[in-house]
């Protein structure tokens, strides 16, 4: 077993862990911190696959602002209070389809047959062809995505200050 | 350090030997900013500062992290205990981690990535955690508070942030540090963009929890914030994680925006002369937040983010937009200067007449299901303030 194969296994049980984690933990804190180490662990194996732009890019968003945002909204409301976040009624429910949806997308990747890869070497490419093909070849979609995003940043803020109005009304 | 200039030919002690460079230059550095900051602030309330320990008082703050060790790490009982032990390392570790990749001459940096600038930026914004941790496990009102303002105040300030820095790796056409000095080795950046060299340094005093942005540890408000619970060796490694973020953003404005080790017009130095030139840009950077912590009044924090939200960003929008006209048309620097000089005038005229304006009339809105007894009150901002 070479090295790199050595941190590739414990980054990956440290993604396990952490997703496990997530779905298992009974206090949602704990889970969103959980979270956090299964994005981490998952960005460690982008750095291993040579990708460090996405590592980091997984690091900035995800580990770093997306989880920040839910903890934040996690710890505003009281945990303790709301023991059936964790333990709903749907649970063997959930459990199922997260069951079905894993073995499908393991299915997926396992038979799918990924382009550059065959070789079985990784093939490395440089962030400024990610940025070429985002922002020239693939313009369109990207104005959409952020267009999606737009919108629900101002439907965000319509439903609040929705809320906001009542208050003033019922006073 | 040393293991750049020697080569050691083991992958495992050349990395071991960087941390231990960093170990050393963390805890050298942020016992002399802690001096550093005691004397000038001691100069500018008119004291002497620490004078017993040693030379000048020099040796005072060894004198005082051998107390701190020496302090009992103590933890509420109804605190959560891993996270509230697991929380000074999330603020700790990635600021540390930061430090990887920040080149201090030449030939010296534990590693020079292509991605510097955006490793620095994503690994920085980690420490996000750590605050939140340690404000929701203290099982502490105020710390909670601080903790929530922590986390808004270190993202809304870090999206001005990373746009001005994409504004200037735009110019520079890399993310690599050492390149974006080469770049600019006869007229530092923050002369063609005075705008994006701004918008950094208030967006580096919020990410610092500095003066006149400390909201999230304030004293006066929420008693040190989600520190307010920690004692001894934990404390000290929130304090010194805050004085090695000090560092690093210094090293990094001075990087970005002044040049780094190089001469400003662009002669080669030597070694000495390198360590010498970041040394002092550094120290200016480290200076000004310093003099501005003595200087400014804490904003409020309804003030602090239409800030961020209204005038940085936007000006960060005008900064990126500005570079991508004068590379996709070739226009000459100049104009970028003109530009970019006008947002600044427009950036200084906004704060002025923020300050300038009559304060306005609150209104206390009632707390949510407060029953008959919260009712609707005015009172006048210097009053609540």
């Amino acid at each position: 077993m070479t090295v790199a194969q050595l941190i590739f296994y414990v980054i990956a049980a440290l993604a396990v862990a952490g997703g496990l984690g997530v779905v298992l933990a009974r206090n949602t804190v704990y889970a969103a911190l959980f979270l956090i180490l299964a994005l981490l662990a998952v960005a460690g194996v982008y750095i291993l696959l040579a990708s460090e732009f996405l590592a980091l890019v997984q690091v900035l968003i995800y580990a770093g602002a997306v989880t920040v945002l839910m903890l934040f909204a996690l710890m505003l409301t009281r945990v303790g209070d709301l023991p059936e976040t964790m333990t709903g009624a749907q649970w063997p429910l959930a459990a199922v389809v997260s069951s079905l949806l894993m073995g499908l997308l393991v299915t997926t990747v396992a038979t799918s047959d990924w382009p550059g890869d065959a070789d079985g070497t990784i093939t490395r490419i440089p962030f400024e062809q990610l940025g070429e093909a985002l922002f020239r070849q693939w313009a369109v979609p990207f104005e959409i995505a952020s267009l999606v995003l737009l919108i629900a940043l101002v439907g965000a803020i319509v439903l609040a200050r929705d809320e906001d109005d009542d208050v003033e009304e019922s006073e | 350090m040393l293991a750049l200039t020697y080569d050691v030919g083991n992958i495992w002690l050349d990395s071991l030997l960087g941390v231990l460079a960093l170990v050393a230059l963390m805890t050298v550095s942020a016992l002399m900013l802690i001096w550093l900051e005691r004397k000038i602030s001691a100069r500018i309330q008119m004291r002497l500062g620490p004078m017993r320990v040693g030379p000048y008082g020099l040796l005072q703050t060894a004198a005082d992290a051998l107390k701190l060790i020496g302090k009992e790490d103590l933890r509420p009982k109804t605190a959560n205990r891993w996270v509230f032990e697991l929380a000074p390392f999330a603020v700790f570790v990635p600021t540390f981690a930061a430090l990887v990749t920040i080149p201090f001459t030449r030939d010296w940096a534990i590693a020079f990535l292509d991605l510097g600038l955006f490793y620095v930026v994503a690994v920085t914004g980690l420490a996000f955690v750590g605050f939140l941790m340690a404000g929701w496990a203290s099982d502490n009102k105020y710390a909670l508070l601080g903790g929530m303002r922590a986390a808004a105040q270190l993202i809304s300030y870090e999206v001005p942030m990373v746009v001005t820095l994409v504004a200037v790796a735009m110019v520079a056409g890399s993310l690599n540090l050492s390149e974006i000095v080469l770049f600019q080795n006869r007229i530092p950046l923050f002369v063609w963009q005075p705008l994006g060299f701004f918008i950094f340094i208030v967006a580096a005093l919020a990410e610092l929890e500095r003066q006149p942005f400390d909201i999230p540890t304030a004293e006066s408000e929420v008693v040190g914030g989600p520190f307010i619970e920690y004692s001894g060796i934990r404390w000290s490694m929130f304090f010194l994680a805050s004085y090695t973020s000090l560092l690093i953003y210094s090293l990094l404005g001075s990087i970005v925006f002044l040049g780094g080790w190089e001469w400003p017009l662009g002669t080669e130095a030597g070694l000495w002369l390198q360590i010498l030139l970041i040394l002092v840009k550094t120290s200016l950077f480290i200076a000004f937040f310093m003099w501005v912590r003595f200087a400014l009044v804490r904003l409020r924090i309804d003030q602090l983010m239409s800030y961020c939200w209204k005038v940085l960003i936007p000006l960060a929008f005008l900064q990126v937009f500005l570079n991508g006209l004068v590379l996709v048309y070739g226009w000459p620097d100049g104009f970028l200067l003109l530009t970019s000089g006008a947002g600044l005038a427009l950036a200084m005229y906004i704060i002025y007449r923020a300050v300038d304006t009559e304060p306005r009339e609150l209104r206390m809105v009632p707390a949510r299901g407060g029953g008959s007894s919260a009712q609707a009150a005015t009172v006048d901002a210097t009053g609540s303030g």
